[in-house]
C-alpha cells in the first residue's frame, strides 16, 4: 500500500470513526442517566440532516443546520416526555422494546415526509470534486468540517459535565440517583436533558455528514449498530472510550476495504460486536470495575 | 419545626408505618430508637418524600409534605443524611459539597462558598481530601461528607439515618460529638440509630419504635431510666 494511499484510508476510517464516536457518546449520555440503550440514538442522526435538508430552500446552511439541531432536540425532549417519564421502575427489556418503537416509528414518520429518496446537504465549502492535499492524500473539506465539529463536540460535552453544574447535576443522577434526591435534584429532568443532549449532538453529526454520506429515512438503523458496538468497545457509559473505540472501528472498516469486498463492511462491526459480548463484554477501554462506576 | 400526626406508610402491602405521630421542636435533637425492621428508615424516607404516606399528615414549618415531591423537600430546610451514606461514589468530596448545597444555588457562589468553608471547619479531615474521590473515602469519613453535603444546604432540620453504623468507636464518639455541636450551633437534629445508649445520651427527647408503632415516646433522659427501655434496646437484662 502506498503511503498516499495509506493517508485516504486513515482519514476515511477517521471521519466515520469520528461519527461513531458520537452516535456512541450519544448512547453513554442516556446510558449514564437512566441505565438504558436508546436504540433510537441513530434516528437523530437521520432527523438532523432531513430536516437540515428540507429547510435549505428557506434558509441559508448555517440556520438550516441550527434550527435542524433545535427541532431534533425538542423532538428529543417529547420522545422522553412521552415515551418515558411516566414508566415507573421499567425492566430494562421494556425500555429496550420502548426504544426500538420509537425507532421504528420515528423511520415511519420519516417515509411518510421524506419519502425513499436519498438527499444531501450541500457540502460547506467547495464542492464535491474540490480536494486539499494531505501528506500526498487528496481529502475533501467536507472530511474536516466532520472531523472537526465532532471533536469540537466532545471537548464541549467534557467541559459541560466537569465545569457546570447543570452537568455536575447530571453525573450525580448517574452515581446515585437517590441522593441525588435527596439534595433537591429531580432526576426526571436530568433524564430529559439527556435525551435533548444526545438528540442535538447526534442531528449535528448527521447534518455535517450528509454531504458525503447521504442521508436517508432509514440510515439511523445502521448508524445505531455501529455506534452500539463502538459504545460497547469503548466500555458502556466511557465516553473517552468511546472516541478511542470509534475511530478504531472507522480505521479497521476503511482498511478491510483494501482485503475483503465492500460488501463485507457492515459484517465487520457486527462481527466485532458479537466478539466483544462474548469475550469481554465491559469491553476493550473499560475494566469491569469502572463498568459499574459509570462515568461520563 | 416537624408534625406528624397519624402517618401511615409503607411499601405495596407492607404497611411499615403504622399511625405514627411525633414532633420536632427547633434546636431540639430528637431520636427514634428501634430494632431492625422496625420502621425507622421508612420514617425518615416518608417524611423526605422518597416514600409516599398513604395517609396522615406531614406538617413541616406549617407546610404539608405530603403535597411537595421529594426533590423540592430540600428547598424547604428538610434534608436527610441517608443509611450507609450515600456518598456520590464517582466524584470528589468539593463536587459533593457544591451538590449539596444545590438547594442554594440561587443565592450565588458566595454564599455557597461561605456554607462549605463552614463544613471543612466542622469536618478538618474532608478540607484536606477536597479532590478526593468519595467512594475512596474510608467508612468514616465517608459518613462526614455525608453530614457535611446534607448541611451546606443551611437546613432548617436535619435527618440522620444512623450514622453510627459500622464506624469505630472513636469515630462513632466524634460524629455524636459533631452532632451535638451542630444543635449547640441552633441546628435542629432527628436522629435514627440503633445505638440507643449513645443517642439517648445526646437527645432532648426521644421516641421507641417497634413494627412500625410509637410504643414509648420522652425525655430522652426518662427513657434512658426506662426498664422496658433498658431491657430491649440498651442489653442491660442481667444487670437488675
Ligand atoms: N424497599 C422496600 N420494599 C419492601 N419492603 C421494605 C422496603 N424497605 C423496607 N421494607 C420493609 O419495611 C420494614 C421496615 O424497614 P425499615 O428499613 O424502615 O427498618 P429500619 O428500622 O430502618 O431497620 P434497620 O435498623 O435495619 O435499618 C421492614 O419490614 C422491611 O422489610
Ligand atoms: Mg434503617
Amino acid at each position: 500500500m502506498t503511503a498516499e494511499l495509506f493517508v485516504q484510508y486513515l482519514f476515511a476510517g477517521i471521519t466515520y470513526g469520528s461519527i461513531y464516536a458520537i452516535v456512541a457518546i450519544g448512547f453513554n449520555i442516556i446510558y449514564n442517566t437512566t441505565g438504558i440503550i436508546n436504540f433510537a440514538q441513530g434516528e437523530f442522526v437521520m432527523l438532523g440532516g432531513m430536516i437540515a435538508i428540507s429547510l435549505l430552500p428557506l434558509l441559508p446552511l448555517p440556520l438550516a443546520i441550527g434550527v435542524a439541531v433545535a427541532v431534533t432536540m425538542l423532538i428529543g425532549a417529547l420522545m422522553e416526555m412521552i415515551f418515558i417519564r411516566w414508566l415507573k421502575n421499567p425492566s430494562v427489556l421494556r425500555m429496550i422494546i420502548i426504544t426500538i418503537g420509537i425507532s421504528i416509528l420515528t423511520r415511519e414518520a420519516a417515509i411518510h415526509i421524506w419519502g425513499e429518496n436519498i438527499r444531501a446537504l450541500p457540502y460547506f465549502v467547495g464542492n464535491e470534486i474540490s480536494t486539499i492535499s494531505i501528506l500526498g492524500a487528496r481529502i475533501s473539506p467536507q472530511v474536516l468540517w466532520v472531523v472537526g465539529v465532532c471533536g469540537v463536540m466532545v471537548v464541549f460535552l467534557h467541559l459541560f459535565f466537569q465545569a457546570t453544574s447543570v452537568g455536575r447535576e447530571m453525573r450525580a443522577c448517574a452515581a446515585n440517583r437517590m441522593a441525588a434526591i435527596l439534595c433537591g435534584i429531580n432526576p426526571r429532568n436530568m433524564v430529559t436533558l439527556s435525551f435533548v443532549l444526545s438528540a442535538g449532538m447526534g442531528a449535528l453529526a448527521g447534518c455535517v455528514m450528509s454531504p458525503i454520506t447521504y442521508s436517508q429515512y432509514d440510515m439511523g438503523t445502521g448508524l445505531a449498530i455501529k455506534g452500539f458496538t463502538v459504545a460497547i468497545l469503548g466500555g458502556l457509559g466511557n465516553s473517552g472510550g468511546a472516541v478511542a473505540a470509534g475511530l478504531l472501528l472507522g480505521a479497521i472498516e476503511a482498511f478491510s476495504v483494501s482485503v475483503v469486498p465492500l460488501a463485507f463492511k457492515d459484517a465487520i462491526s457486527i462481527a466485532i460486536l458479537l466478539l466483544i459480548l462474548f469475550v469481554r463484554p465491559h469491553g476493550i477501554f473499560g475494566s469491569a470495575e469502572a463498568a459499574r462506576l459509570k462515568t461520563f | 419545626m416537624l408534625k406528624i400526626r397519624n402517618v401511615e406508610s409503607g411499601y405495596g402491602k407492607i404497611r411499615a408505618i403504622r399511625q405514627v405521630s411525633m414532633h420536632v421542636e427547633p434546636g431540639e435533637i430528637v431520636t427514634i430508637i428501634g430494632a431492625n425492621g422496625a420502621g425507622k428508615t421508612t420514617l425518615l424516607a416518608t417524611i423526605a418524600g422518597l416514600v409516599k404516606a398513604s395517609s396522615g399528615e406531614i406538617l413541616f414549618g406549617g407546610q404539608n409534605l405530603g403535597a411537595v415531591s421529594a426533590p423540592k423537600i430540600p428547598f424547604l430546610g428538610c434534608v436527610m443524611v441517608p443509611e450507609g451514606r450515600q456518598v456520590f461514589a464517582t466524584m470528589s468530596v468539593e463536587e459533593n459539597l457544591l451538590l449539596g448545597a444545590h438547594v442554594l444555588h440561587k443565592e450565588g457562589r458566595a454564599a455557597v462558598e461561605g456554607l462549605l468553608e463552614h463544613q471543612y471547619q466542622l469536618f478538618p479531615v474532608l478540607r484536606d481530601r477536597k479532590t478526593q474521590l468519595a467512594g475512596t473515602l474510608s467508612g468514616g469519613e465517608q459518613q462526614m461528607l455525608a453530614m457535611a453535603r446534607a448541611l451546606s444546604s443551611r437546613p432548617k432540620m436535619v435527618m440522620m439515618d444512623e450514622p453510627s453504623t459500622g464506624l469505630a468507636p472513636l469515630i462513632v464518639k466524634e460524629i455524636f460529638q459533631i452532632i451535638v455541636r451542630l444543635r449547640d450551633e441552633g441546628n435542629t437534629v432527628l436522629l435514627v440509630e440503633q445505638n440507643a445508649k449513645a443517642a439517648l445520651a445526646i437527645a432532648d427527647r426521644g421516641y421507641v419504635l417497634e413494627t412500625g408503632k410509637v410504643i414509648l415516646q420522652g425525655p430522652a433522659s426518662d427513657l434512658l431510666n426506662n426498664r422496658d427501655v433498658q431491657r430491649a434496646y440498651l442489653g442491660r437484662e442481667k444487670i437488675d
